[in-house]
């Protein structure tokens, strides 16, 4: 049984290893993530953000006009998920005082 | 492409990725419920180091615009800037989401061993799948 | 965990030290914009400043700095103004989220730069609020 475990992790981590050869080599300014047009034909997005960043919006920073404009409804899901993260401590932990007084 | 350019260029995939292997052991084989929590979280770090190391440009700064200033260039008019200077900023952003995500699925996990120890006094999995069976059989 | 606080120069060290990391972590949130930051740091920050009372001086002292019952108004809050400037964008005429249709002076490119900023405060408010109502909620059945 701890056999099987040890072999699935090697098999996991050895196919993982394998698929992290087929990317292009880190660092790379010519790698195909960065180019103006991606390998299907749409324009790219690393591209078109840098480029534009600063004309839509007038700020310096590009990390936070994609976090907070081009890309802000990810934002509010994932403020969704820290409410909700929240409210479930809140529900399952909290204690009413006429409960402990019993 | 010669063999040292491809190690040089693909080394940091791999130690990544033998920190994630650690992560996963750390789930599968270790029976106390706190250090299964553990391993997540080493996981879970791993795959943020493995975004933002593969989004570098060698020679490039960060992604934070200095000097280019268009202030008073209308609009319609704007001066290129070169996508070679500055890294990728896509996975940074991406990376931000996820960290916060990592925080609230850790204090939930939490939250639900507090509640496992508070009922069944144990923390153990062995154990603990035997009291759970005993519950069970004990209620049908 | 030993909870009188035997050790003066901790105590006494953590009051004085936290309105400064709050201080700095506004500073992170309003220069988003120019610097590395935003609201998800900011918010972080503002939690650590107060988390770092509740350690360090014990859990009396620190309720008369943030209270116990303020953790999840407070994120609630944070979720509301976000919600509330893709609202009042699209009472407006625009789609939701769209930053040009707030009512703000300045060409449309200006007021995107203002809405990133709304938006900024709101983040950051929400993640201290739920940040410290977590750590508050984990030690719920501790005695004393």
């Amino acid at each position: 049984m701890k056999f099987l475990n040890y072999l699935i992790l090697i098999v996991f981590g050895g196919l993982l290893i394998f698929a992290s050869t087929g990317l292009a080599n880190r660092g790379d300014a010519d790698a195909p993530m960065n180019k103006e047009t991606s390998p299907a034909g749409s324009p790219g997005a690393a591209y078109y953000y840098i480029q534009n960043a600063k004309k839509d919006a007038h700020t310096d920073n590009m990390v936070t006009v994609i976090l907070a404009d081009y890309r802000g409804y990810d934002t509010l899901g994932e403020e969704t998920v820290i409410y909700t993260a929240g409210l479930i401590c809140f529900l399952l932990l909290r204690r009413r005082k006429e409960e402990e007084a019993k | 492409m010669t063999t040292l350019e491809f190690i040089l260029g693909h080394y940091a995939y791999w130690l990544t990725l033998v920190l994630m292997i650690i992560g996963l052991y750390g789930m599968m084989m270790k029976r106390n419920l706190v250090k299964k929590l553990i391993g997540m979280t080493i996981f879970q770090v791993s795959i943020i180091i493995f975004y933002v190391a593969g989004a570098v440009k060698w020679g490039a700064t960060e992604p934070i615009l200095d000097g280019v200033d268009i202030e008073h260039v209308h609009h319609g008019m704007t001066q290129a800037i070169s996508t070679a200077k500055y890294i990728n900023p896509l996975p940074h952003t991406l990376m931000l989401t996820a960290i916060v995500v990592g925080v609230a699925t850790t204090g939930v996990a939490f939250a639900l061993v507090i509640m496992i120890y508070k009922r069944y006094k144990t923390l153990d999995e062995a154990v603990l799948l035997e009291r759970m069976k005993k519950d069970n059989d004990s209620d049908n | 965990m030993t909870h009188k606080e035997d050790n003066p120069i901790i105590s006494l060290v953590s009051r004085v030290v936290s309105p400064f990391i709050m201080i700095f972590a506004l500073y992170v949130i309003f220069h988003g914009h120019y610097s590395p930051g935003g609201g998800f740091q900011g918010g972080t920050m503002l939690a650590a400043a107060v988390l770092l009372v509740r350690l360090g001086a014990g859990r009396e002292i620190s309720q008369l700095q943030f209270k116990k019952s303020w953790g999840m108004p407070m994120g609630s809050v944070g979720v509301l103004i976000y919600f509330g400037t893709g609202f009042v964008a699209m009472l407006l005429g625009g789609n939701f989220l769209n930053y040009e249709f707030l009512p703000l002076a300045g060409h449309a490119e200006a007021v995107r730069g203002w809405g990133i900023l709304f938006v900024e405060i709101g983040v950051g408010v929400a993640v201290m609020g739920i940040l410290v109502a977590i750590y508050d909620d984990l030690l719920e059945g501790d005695p004393l």
